[in-house]
């Protein structure tokens, strides 16, 4: 495989992973458009630990997703506070201070950025990827996501169900920002360099946007729709300068046909008998 | 000799601002009794329910469940403690089927492991106890239905389902056969017997006089937030205070 | 110098206001979070350009810019809101991105990606009051953003459009029910709000006299904190935040760094999330459902 299609796929495996990260918290009624700080944080530790400290990559991951998802579990309580489209803002305001932080963070290079980390193989990436989606989709069968399912669509009727839903919105926060602080850990291994510019607004509108193309109501959406995000500018390369724009209506589309995104329960049902039978 | 309260109101009382919507209302609920709530609108009934189910902070009294206080206890607590509860206007999880509304409800696991494994391995128990809950509710053919598709009177059902599956002690029925016919109230009012005779306490609330005269052990009457009068039906339909507080809400 | 700074957060204050009201119109009456209105900020900033390169005199470039973009906010409007009205918040808002995205490119491709220029100042000279010097654009921005400010203020409060305005930011089944056509208000709210967001392009453009394709963008981000901080329920908050913000962010670059700048901003915007959700103007909790 060419290396320009390997960055590809790699991109592919890491946006999948923010995705879920999106995905997981969505699944409990929260929407987080602040999810690249957390990748942010997931990348800075994990480079931190295997550049400064010398650890290999894979303990250095699980350290940097513990404590992002530490961050994240804080992040969660005063974010109860807040509904839909309040939330949505306080999140985007989180990511902002995030990246604004590492701006600052001189000692992991401010606005010069950070490098020396060893590259990893998109193989690595796909180890990860595959892994906590994986988990995701058995966790989708579990009594969990039921609970989870039940705070987003009535939170007082769950509590009346015996659901401690605060647990549970907190919890996601925590789950999400850990997966994306993988995300993060593996992104800065791949391209070697990470700059705060990596981790802003834009990075968190595309983990969203994976999801909410890709298929909001299952876990292998997020996997669709950065296939979608990833491949489909290059297939529209033929459009050269108005690829952009093409790949905006494209999104419009689907928004306005398709709303709960390209994968479903039940298409996912119907191509996993096929694929059985 | 009386059997010890499952359900003991003391002198609850709840404020909104300067309105009591609850003033110091006192009364028990013995074990397999089903007990009714009857008043004019506004009279505080369903405010009684939100205190005992721990949706509204009481401002003085008590709640004792089976002799434990659950006073003000965060609202998953008090479910679990044993206290369910069905809603006038009903609320069913919109994007979830039948059959999920029977597993997400089953008593509550300590077991980590069992809450996060696929159920159908980990949990085979509350499989079991899912169907058996959707056999005696009639619910068998649209299990795999989302439960908000379903017509009026199977919804109600469906809540009444979702709220006995972790057997609680007490089952709290807000307005069980609003918007019903006789026949479909009929049916909730022979489902409730049945509940009672598996060992379920029930207190409800209900406008419809007929249907509460019915089914009640015990009848409890509530206006402008206090109790006014109580007793056997047959007692309270006759009682000249009840009918003044209906025939006074009416003028 | 600090009344110079002053100024300066002042003239920066009045953009964030214009745009913050712009976000505000279209939020407090719809609920819906517009993300392409940093674009027809950029956009109004082109047309304004085009039409002063074409050498039509100043007033023709700020209509040119506020009709500009209020056109392309109808479109926005009929696409990307009107048929997922009905859809939870994120699908009209990544709806709004869609177009957002195509905007940009559309703009990439017919004014190009680099910076574009004005050879001449477009309102050259200075008044000096003492300490402080004020650039005639500075007077200009500040001026029509009060002039703007108060048209929109009578236009809400004292035309039956304002009054449909506010019933449907109130309660819109109500308001449907005593006849108030929601498509029609609503596509007035997209009108002003690109009527607004086209004004602060053209006025920021001429002032930095260079504008680019992604000029929207960050001030888009900025210009939600101040909607925020100054009171989503009441869009008359913006009116007090932006000039607050643009002063602390002027303060905050000239003695804090550049760098803590966004932290603070928005920082603020979270603490008033979750400290006082209605803003700063925003009136007790209670209010929280009265938005215009």
């Amino acid at each position: 495989m060419s290396t320009y299609y390997a960055g590809l796929l790699a991109d592919v495996g890491i946006l999948t992973l923010g995705g879920l990260s999106v995905y997981i918290i969505l699944a409990t009624g929260q929407l987080s458009l602040g999810n690249a700080g957390f990748m942010g944080i997931g990348a800075y530790i994990t480079s931190y630990l295997t550049v400064t400290l010398g650890l290999a990559i894979t303990p250095a991951l699980f350290i940097a997703a513990a404590a992002s998802g530490l961050i994240g579990i804080i992040v969660g309580f005063p974010a109860l506070r807040l509904r839909g489209i309040y939330l949505a803002m306080a999140t985007l305001g989180f990511g902002e201070m995030v990246r604004s932080f590492f701006l600052n963070l001189s000692a992991m290079g401010g606005s010069s950025g950070f490098h020396g980390m060893k590259h990893i193989s998109v193989g690595y990436i796909w180890l990860w990827a595959t892994g906590v989606l994986l988990v995701v989709m058995l966790l989708e069968r579990s009594r969990v996501w039921l609970e989870m399912q039940a705070v987003h669509d009535d939170e007082t009727a769950a509590g009346l169900v015996g659901l401690n839903a605060t647990a549970i919105k907190v919890g996601a926060f925590g789950a999400g920002a850990a997966v994306a602080a993988i995300s993060g850990g593996l992104f800065a291994h791949h391209h070697v360099y990470i700059e705060p510019g990596n981790f802003g607004f834009e990075r968190s509108i595309d983990f969203v946007l994976a999801v909410i193309l890709g298929g909001s109501t299952v876990g292998p959406g997020a996997l669709v729709g950065s296939l979608v995000l990833v491949m489909l500018p290059e297939y529209l390369r033929f459009l050269a300068d108005w690829r952009l724009a093409a790949f905006g209506v494209l999104l419009i589309a689907v928004l306005l046909v398709r709303r709960q995104g390209i994968l479903d329960r039940s298409l996912f049902r119907r191509l996993s008998l096929r694929g059985a039978a | 000799m009386t059997a010890p309260a499952l359900l003991s109101l003391k002198n609850v009382t709840k404020l909104f601002g300067g309105i009591r919507a609850l003033a110091d209302v006192s009364f028990d609920v013995a074990p397999g009794q089903i007990v009714g709530v009857i008043g004019p609108n506004g009279a505080g009934k369903t405010s009684m329910f939100n205190v005992i189910t721990g949706a509204y902070k009481a401002d003085s009294g008590q709640v004792v469940l089976a002799g434990k206080d659950v006073t003000n206890q965060p609202p998953h607590r008090i479910a679990r403690a044993g206290i369910s509860r069905t809603f006038q206007n009903i609320r069913l999880f919109g994007g979830m089927t039948v059959w999920e509304h029977l597993l997400v409800s089953q008593p509550h696991s300590e077991s980590l492991m069992r809450r996060v494994l696929p159920m159908r391995w980990a949990d085979p128990a509350a499989l079991r106890r899912a169907e058996e809950v959707l056999a005696f509710f009639g619910l068998e053919e649209m299990k795999d239905r989302n439960a908000r598709s379903l017509p009026y009177g199977l919804q109600r059902r469906v809540e009444m389902a979702r709220a006995v599956t972790a057997r609680p002690k007490l089952l709290l029925l807000d307005e069980p056969v609003a918007g019903m016919n006789h026949d479909e109230a009929e049916g909730i009012r022979k489902l409730i017997l049945r509940l009672r005779a598996d060992g379920l306490s029930v207190l409800l609330i209900e406008h419809d006089m007929a249907f509460v005269m019915n089914l009640c052990d015990y009848l409890h009457v509530v206006d402008f937030g206090a109790m006014i009068a109580h007793g056997r039906p047959e007692d309270v339909r006759a009682d000249p205070v009840v009918l003044e507080a209906y025939l006074g809400r009416a003028a | 110098m600090l009344l110079q700074q002053l100024v300066n957060g002042l003239t920066l204050g009045a953009v964030y206001t214009l745009i913050a009201l712009s976000f505000s119109l279209v939020m407090g009456i719809l609920g819906v979070l517009n993300l392409a209105i940093a674009e027809l900020f950029m956009l109004g900033a082109y047309f304004g350009f085009t039409a002063i390169i074409a050498q039509l005199p100043l007033p023709v470039a700020l209509a040119a810019a506020m009709l500009g973009s209020a056109l392309v906010a109808v479109v926005i409007q009929k696409v990307a809101y009107e048929p997922l009205r009905n859809a939870p918040i994120v699908t009209p808002m990544l709806s709004t991105l869609g177009f957002s995205i195509i905007l940009q490119n559309v703009a990439t491709n017919v004014w190009g990606s680099d910076p574009l220029q004005l050879t001449d100042e477009v309102l050259p000279g200075r008044l000096t009051l003492g300490p402080v010097s004020i650039s005639t654009m500075q007077l200009l921005v500040m001026g029509s953003t009060v002039t703007l400010v108060a048209i929109l203020a009578f236009v809400v409060q004292k035309t039956p459009a304002g009054r449909a305005l506010r019933a449907v930011a109130e309660n819109r089944d109500v308001a449907r029910l005593l006849g108030v056509s929601a498509a029609r208000v609503t596509l007035l709210a997209f009108v002003l709000s690109g009527v607004m967001a086209g004004a602060a392009g053209v006025l920021i453009g001429m002032h930095y006299a260079v504008i680019t394709p992604y000029m929207g963008v960050d001030i888009g981000l900025k210009a939600i904190a101040v909607m925020v901080i100054g009171g989503t329920t009441r869009i008359w908050g913006a009116l007090v935040a932006g000039p607050l913000i643009g002063i602390a962010e002027v303060m905050t670059v000239a003695y804090g760094g550049s760098q803590v700048r966004d932290f603070v901003v928005y920082g603020l915007m979270i603490l008033i999330l979750l400290l006082r959700p209605q803003g700063i103007l925003g009136g007790s909790r209670s209010e929280q459902g009265q938005r215009v």
